[in-house]
């Protein structure tokens, strides 16, 4: 009897909870300014969080799940990916839209239930968040399957959660990536808890990297709340897939600081004690500490910025809330290319019915 | 022009697209050396390549995955499930997804797929592989659900379904995927996907079936004929949308009407067609809709199927009963 498989599974961080830098800053930064975009990307996030958040609050937008606590692993996807690549999310990654091109009002009328919030009027590519948990990993993988056929040098890169890393979809995908081979980033949002089940009770495994491991692909774990070393991590994956180097799964290790959504009372299954030292690990507070001390950032400037954000919310908001409703019959008439004649008949009696 | 059968027909037709349309890809479990269980993609991997016929991981919830995603980039992913009774897994994919796509996102991102499967009983097949759950699938909004009875009609409306913008759910009757044999002539020209079709014409009782029972529904017919009964028999061919206006105007004419399915009658399609028949021709109608369909009950193993499949003699019985009504 001898040993024929083994596996060691790698964790990075660059900048620690503290904000002390304790490697050499990797690519794709050169210098600390370099980390100005993507921090204010972060903080541009939870502005947008907590402004969706009191929207939902007073009634005008429908349930909402906040992104808090996880912005470093958006802002570091985001920014690892190139512009033609094509991002699948999850429901809690309009971070990484955002990014992308994808506007706040889009992401507030989805939320105010209105359709016309996935019909992106930039990154036209990628895909509406998928509600249903993981599937958006299959369609992953048929994206980038389709651009190994078609020869085009781009990437798929999606992300769930650490409970999607449970269901067969997440498993089926990642091992049609590992056979063929594709240029596929798949990311596991680990923010520890899939609504109000631990991240224990979700895997017994030592990490989500590792089920890599089983379907012949690279596994990685990050820690999430380094916006440094989730970049970095991602551009290394989402380069080697573009060069036909194959899939990589990445974990991120994080914490939803929030509630599932804004239907959620998560005081019902985690302490508020862990929701606080969670806020230590706090991914904007350790980079804006780097940044300071670094002296590439300021308070002066983090107020200002602040302030310019607040507009910025305030018009998504404003902008969101001034749009019309769609016409009636738009229920019919995204339903088939062309709407069949057996459905004639009802799109008419939805409109008579409507001025009953 | 050749004698082909259904199986064959599908076979050329994916022949035909697959040398037509360069976005064309098959995917399933077995389909590429093995030409699939049933041999519907014989010598296509042959012909056409690894990368057009792809042998797929075990996995059916991948499978439909994946061509949500290839569909969403310019390819026409067409997908084999191997039997109709391993196609629950998929649902998720295709109800929440690929039906879904265009409309979620306002016709950005849209899934023109195929989803393949042989269904149906009479095959002295193990467990789980005489399904007849077409109902399951017409009730999605989004999806297309066709079921050919010919091999004419194979080719042409999988030629159809492939070309199609939107997902199609293409169910192959394997009871008479060799029953039947027709010139078909390789033409690459498909038929509609919104028709039923008039297989033979009268005026006295209106037949309507599709798939595996249209064989026995067609006997039905010859011995009515025979006893003077002139009767339409439809093969609604495409179930989902469906070509109400042939159906309605043929009972309008005849005043009755015999709904034939294998599937289980509670809330199966011969149901659907008799609340329209209800709703629009019940002042037509002479004698009250009848259905034989299967009953209501798991498919018997295959000692025990050939009662559970709709016969010509119960078919002719019901007939005569609406014959004798008035």
């Amino acid at each position: 009897m001898q040993p024929i498989a083994h596996f060691e599974i790698y964790s990075h961080q660059f900048l620690n909870s503290a904000g002390d830098l304790t490697l050499p800053l990797p690519p794709p930064f050169h210098s600390p300014r370099d980390l100005l975009k993507p921090y204010q990307h972060m903080l541009r996030i939870r502005a947008f969080d907590s402004k969706a958040v009191a929207l939902q609050r007073t009634g005008q937008i429908g349930t909402f799940p906040s992104s808090e606590g996880e912005e470093a692993s958006m802002a570091g996807i985001a920014f690892a990916m190139q512009a033609e690549d094509v991002f699948l999310p999850s429901y809690r990654e309009h971070g990484v839209l955002f990014a992308r091109g994808v506007s706040m009002e889009e992401v507030l009328l989805y939320w105010g239930g209105d359709e016309r919030g996935s019909n992106y009027a930039n990154a036209r590519q990628d895909f509406p968040i998928a509600v249903p948990i993981a599937t958006q990993v299959l369609h992953a993988v048929g994206v980038a399957t389709a651009f190994k056929l078609k020869g085009e040098k781009k990437v798929a890169v999606t992300t769930c959660g650490d409970g999607g890393s449970s269901r067969a979809d997440f498993n089926e995908g990642l091992n049609f990536a590992g056979v063929w081979q594709i240029p596929l980033v798949v990311v596991v949002v680990n923010n520890q808890w899939a609504i109000s089940v631990p991240r224990s009770s979700q895997s017994k495994a030592a990490t989500f990297a590792q089920k890599a491991i089983a379907a012949g692909m690279e596994g990685i774990q990050v820690d999430g709340n380094d916006l440094i070393a989730m970049t970095h991590v991602c551009r290394q994956a989402v380069d080697k897939a573009r060069t036909g180097a194959g899939p990589t799964l990445i974990e991120a290790v994080t914490y939803r600081m929030a509630p599932h959504t804004t239907a959620d009372d998560a005081s019902r299954y985690r302490g508020q004690e862990e929701v606080n030292s969670a806020k230590a690990l706090d991914p904007i507070l350790r980079l804006k500490t780097f940044l300071m001390r670094e002296k590439v950032w300021s308070l002066d400037e983090e107020e200002a910025f602040k302030q310019k954000l607040q507009e910025e919310v305030n018009e998504a908001a404003k902008a969101y809330q001034a749009m019309s409703p769609q016409p009636i019959e738009s229920i019919f008439d995204y339903l088939y290319a062309k709407l069949p004649r057996a459905l004639e008949e009802q799109k008419a009696q939805a409109v008579e019915r409507s001025e009953l | 022009m050749t004698m082909i059968t259904i199986v064959e027909a599908v076979n050329r037709a994916l022949a035909y697209e697959l040398e037509a349309d360069p976005s064309v890809v098959l995917l399933g479990e077995d389909i590429g050396v093995n030409g699939g269980v049933f041999r519907a993609t014989d010598g296509l991997q042959a012909q056409f390549g690894k990368t057009r016929v792809i042998d797929t991981p075990l996995a059916e919830i991948a499978i439909s995955g994946v061509s949500v995603g290839l569909a969403t980039q310019g390819l026409k992913p067409v997908s084999e499930i191997q039997f109709m009774g391993f196609i629950y897994a998929t649902m998720e994919q295709l109800i929440s997804h690929a039906a879904r796509m265009r409309n979620r996102t306002r016709g950005r991102l849209t899934c023109p797929m195929v989803v393949r499967a042989p269904y149906g009983a009479g095959i002295h097949a193990p467990e789980h592989h005489s399904e007849s759950t077409e109902a399951l699938f017409v009730h999605i909004p989004g999806l297309k659900v066709v079921i050919p009875s010919t091999p004419r009609r194979t080719y042409g409306l999988l030629l159809a379904a492939i070309r199609d913008p939107d997902p199609v759910i293409f169910l192959e009757p394997e009871r008479i995927y060799r029953l039947i044999k027709q010139d078909v002539e390789e033409d690459g020209v498909a038929l509609p996907l919104e028709k039923c079709f008039i297989e033979r014409e009268g005026s006295d009782l209106t037949l309507i079936s599709w798939g595996a029972s249209m064989h026995e529904a067609r006997q039905a017919v010859a011995s009515l004929e025979a006893k003077g009964v002139g009767v339409d028999l439809i093969d609604v061919a495409t179930l989902s949308p469906l070509d109400s206006e042939t159906i309605l105007a043929s009972v309008e004419k005849t005043g009755r009407c015999l709904i034939v399915h294998e599937a289980p009658k509670t809330g199966g399609m011969g149901a659907e067609i008799a609340a329209r028949i209800c709703e629009k021709a019940l002042l037509s109608l002479k004698a009250p809709v009848k259905r034989v369909t299967g009953y209501d009950i798991i498919v018997p193993l295959y000692k025990l199927e050939k009662h559970y499949l709709p016969s010509v003699k119960v078919i002719l019985q019901a007939a005569q009963e609406i014959l004798e009504f008035a």
